[in-house]
């Protein structure tokens, strides 16, 4: 099993935990040390492969390399995401860093026909259900709101208000089962969200109408600074349990592990067996996005020690021991992934700014009397300045 | 013709909606078995059966956000609040999901959703069962707000709404629910957004909408006996506006009551008088005036009659206007 010894927080997972109480006296102090729940994982934080009673992979090395691939590209955009938002080309990025395999593993997990109901940090399943990533860009540099259209990659916009996919997913997944397809649903949340009224009515809906949806939930066990001990006294993939559907905590580092579990449950939906939660148990190695600083509510230690758990150093040496991989395919990766960034680069900051009268499109499907009136009125305004050379007059809205 | 309540104009177009559009489901608690606790979804669970008419969970929020689910698959949902004080959970999902998904998806995706809630008082009931929260729903874009205030309107707007491709909030007037009206089925319906003139007058113009046209016409009635001659407008859309047709009538009768359940402080009636003030100025003889709920919350129902707008204050008002 895992080394766990460096762990700084266990999670609480017994029925009745202790309860301790700060020196105020309230609550809060944090739960007692209780023992490790079941964690499926397929590969130790030293890559070595180890079975499981129910999971498992057997893929091809083409399979095994495209994983590595899509972990090391992800990564690398991000990264230049982070770069872009220091040099002022982007208002925000949430970064994904440490949970590349929770989504890489998750989001290969998906068939074509399944449908995708991400948050806002879901880059690494954005590049499996070929989202560009430049569109991604495009919604925290203020050019969109999202920009691709959900119905060609099956993948839902982001979601910031939090939790609120979730019924969309599974008002989504109540069609499929309307329609007889033999697809699935996934919603993605987070630990903070395992809170929200939305994420639990979810649930309740899933499980009454048994709807073909799959809750993933990247455990990263930070909400901005609270921990999700603040979430939750139980590990949250025993929150299932209440509402009547299976539970499992997947190791969420674990690339393969994460893929076989989401694989499992995708087809268990498929089959008509209804919900399932995962549990993906990770860990958000960056801020909350890039105007938080982690080092306000979080000890450097515990950074450390999910250091050495790392999902792609470890699924790398895996790789390696097995001969699926050699250094010069890893270099090869390394070049693309800075190809990659370098178009990304370059696309972030020749993206256009929307035309001025743009932001009356698409408000309605139907025509709209009063936003006509404001969109005529706007252009009037706009075009007074026309010939003053002030940069105000003379756009065009992108539609008639 | 065939005379019929409010509740069975809705009950009726309901069903067309449903028998046109596969698609159309109809959602909400007690909506199926129980026909709805205002009877309007009587009778459908039955003939369409529970994929089509679905009783839900007990949370409003769920039901708009699995509808909003539903209707990006494709599917044309009706939702059922069982009564308006009851929204504020979905609000959320209303506001920041529903009315935002289509301009955020860059027209990508539609939200073909029509959410049904029963609004107003007058009908003795308990604390948030007699709400009338339309403007906050107006205040939103991305929305289409609506309101009937009679039986063939019910019929005809439900089945407009439903069919329309963006959201709409259709507020149905409760305490209306089971007066009657002729329906005549072959008839064509008016414009789901146009206002109505419910009665011609030329001395004033009384804009109104939901459970108040039927007491502003009363106070129309009484006004003629005194020899007054007031205009009546049925708003029926909240958003979009028919200002034009407001202002047609303003820049005839110079004068201009707006009488509504909501409380009149940020209510619609503000914003029907500034573009009426800002329209049409120089017709104006007299300052738009407000006749409306006041800004407390919503009164014990013995007191109701107090608190929502009546003939007598709707005439006051008009008093107020002539005097100027």
């Amino acid at each position: 099993m895992t080394d766990r010894s460096a762990r700084r927080r266990p999670p609480a997972w017994d029925a009745t935990p202790a309860v301790a109480t700060d020196a105020e006296g309230t609550l809060g102090g944090g739960l007692a040390p209780t023992p490790e729940p079941d964690l499926v994982q397929l590969l130790t934080p030293e890559g070595e492969r180890v079975d499981h009673d129910t999971y498992s992979v057997d893929l091809t090395t083409d399979q095994y390399r495209q994983l590595y691939r899509d972990l090391v590209l992800v990564r690398r955009i991000d990264a230049e995401a982070i770069a872009l938002q220091r040099q002022g080309e982007l208002g925000i990025w949430a970064s994904l860093l440490g949970q590349e395999a929770a989504q890489i593993g998750s989001g290969r997990a998906l068939e074509k026909d399944d449908y995708v109901f991400p948050t806002y940090r879901e880059h690494g399943v954005a590049w499996c259900r070929d989202v560009d990533p430049l569109h991604l860009l495009g919604l925290f540099r203020g050019v969109n709101l999202g920009g691709w259209d959900p119905n060609e990659k099956n993948f839902h916009l982001y979601t910031i208000v939090i939790g609120a996919q979730t019924l969309h997913a599974t008002g989504y997944a109540m069609g499929v089962q309307r329609d007889g397809a033999e697809s699935a649903v996934i919603a993605y949340f987070g630990d903070g969200a395992i809170s929200q009224g939305d994420v639990n009515e979810s649930f309740i809906w899933a499980s009454v109408y048994n709807a073909p949806v799959v809750f993933l939930c990247q455990n990263n066990q930070w909400a901005i600074s609270e921990p999700v001990e603040r979430q939750s006294r139980i590990p949250l993939y025993q929150r299932a349990r209440g509402f009547g559907f299976p539970g499992v905590r997947v190791d969420g580092n674990d690339v393969l592990a994460v893929y076989a579990v989401t694989k499992a449950a995708l087809q268990d939906a498929r089959e008509g067996n209804g919900p399932a939660l995962i549990e993906a148990y990770t860990y958000r190695m960056g801020a909350h996005t890039t105007t938080d600083d982690p080092t306000r509510y979080r000890i450097a230690d515990e950074v450390e020690a999910w250091k050495l758990k790392d999902p792609i150093a470890r699924y790398r040496r895996f790789l390696e021991q097995n001969g699926h991989a050699d250094e010069s395919y890893f270099t090869s990766i390394d070049q693309e992934s800075d190809e990659v960034a370098a178009r990304l680069r370059k696309g972030c900051r020749e993206l256009p700014d929307p035309a001025p009268l743009s932001l009356f499109d698409n408000a309605y499907a139907e025509p709209h009397v009063l936003l006509d009136e404001e969109r005529a009125q706007f252009a009037a305004y706009l075009d007074s300045f026309a010939g003053a050379d002030d940069g105000h007059g003379g756009h065009a809205s992108t539609e008639g | 013709m065939t005379s019929i309540t409010l509740v069975k104009g809705l009950n009726m177009g309901l069903r067309k909606a449903l028998e046109n559009d596969q698609k159309v489901v109809i959602m909400g608690e007690d909506v199926g078995k129980h026909g709805g606790v205002f009877r309007v979804t009587d009778g459908l669970q039955k003939d369409f059966g529970e994929d089509r008419v679905i009783d839900t969970p007990l949370a409003e929020s769920g039901i708009v956000g699995t509808a909003i689910g539903l209707a990006l698959r494709g599917y044309r949902p009706v939702c059922e609040i069982q009564f308006d004080g009851f929204v504020f959970p979905a609000f959320n999902q209303i506001v920041s999901q529903l009315a935002k998904m289509r301009y955020r998806a860059d027209g990508h995706v539609t939200v073909p959703l029509t959410i049904r809630i029963p609004f107003g008082g007058h009908i003795g009931a308990v604390e948030h069962h007699s709400e009338s929260p339309e403007a906050y729903f107006m205040h939103t874009a991305g929305l289409r707000v609506v309101a009937c205030s009679n039986p063939v309107d019910g019929y005809w707007m439900i089945q407009q709404a439903v069919a329309s491709d963006d959201p709409v909030i259709f507020f149905e007037p409760k305490g209306r629910y089971w007066e009657k009206a002729e329906l005549d089925e072959s008839a064509t319906p008016d414009p789901l957004h146009s206002a109505r003139v419910v009665r011609q007058g030329n001395d004033a113009t009384i804009v109104t909408y939901g459970p108040t046209v039927r007491v502003c016409l009363d106070a129309a009635v009484a006004a003629e006996e005194e020899g007054r001659s007031l205009e009546v407008i049925d708003l029926r859309s909240l958003s979009p506006l028919d200002i034009e047709a407001v202002c047609a009538s303003v820049r005839r009768t110079g004068r201009l009551i707006v009488a509504h359940e909501a409380p009149v402080f940020g209510g619609s009636g503000a914003e029907i008088a500034a573009r009426v003030t800002e329209k049409c100025f120089y017709s104006l003889e007299a300052p738009v005036l407000r006749v409306g709920g006041f800004f407390t919350p919503y009164p014990p129902s013995r007191i109701e009659d107090e608190y929502l707008p009546d003939l007598d204050r709707v005439l006051d008002a008009v008093d107020r206007a002539m005097a100027y």
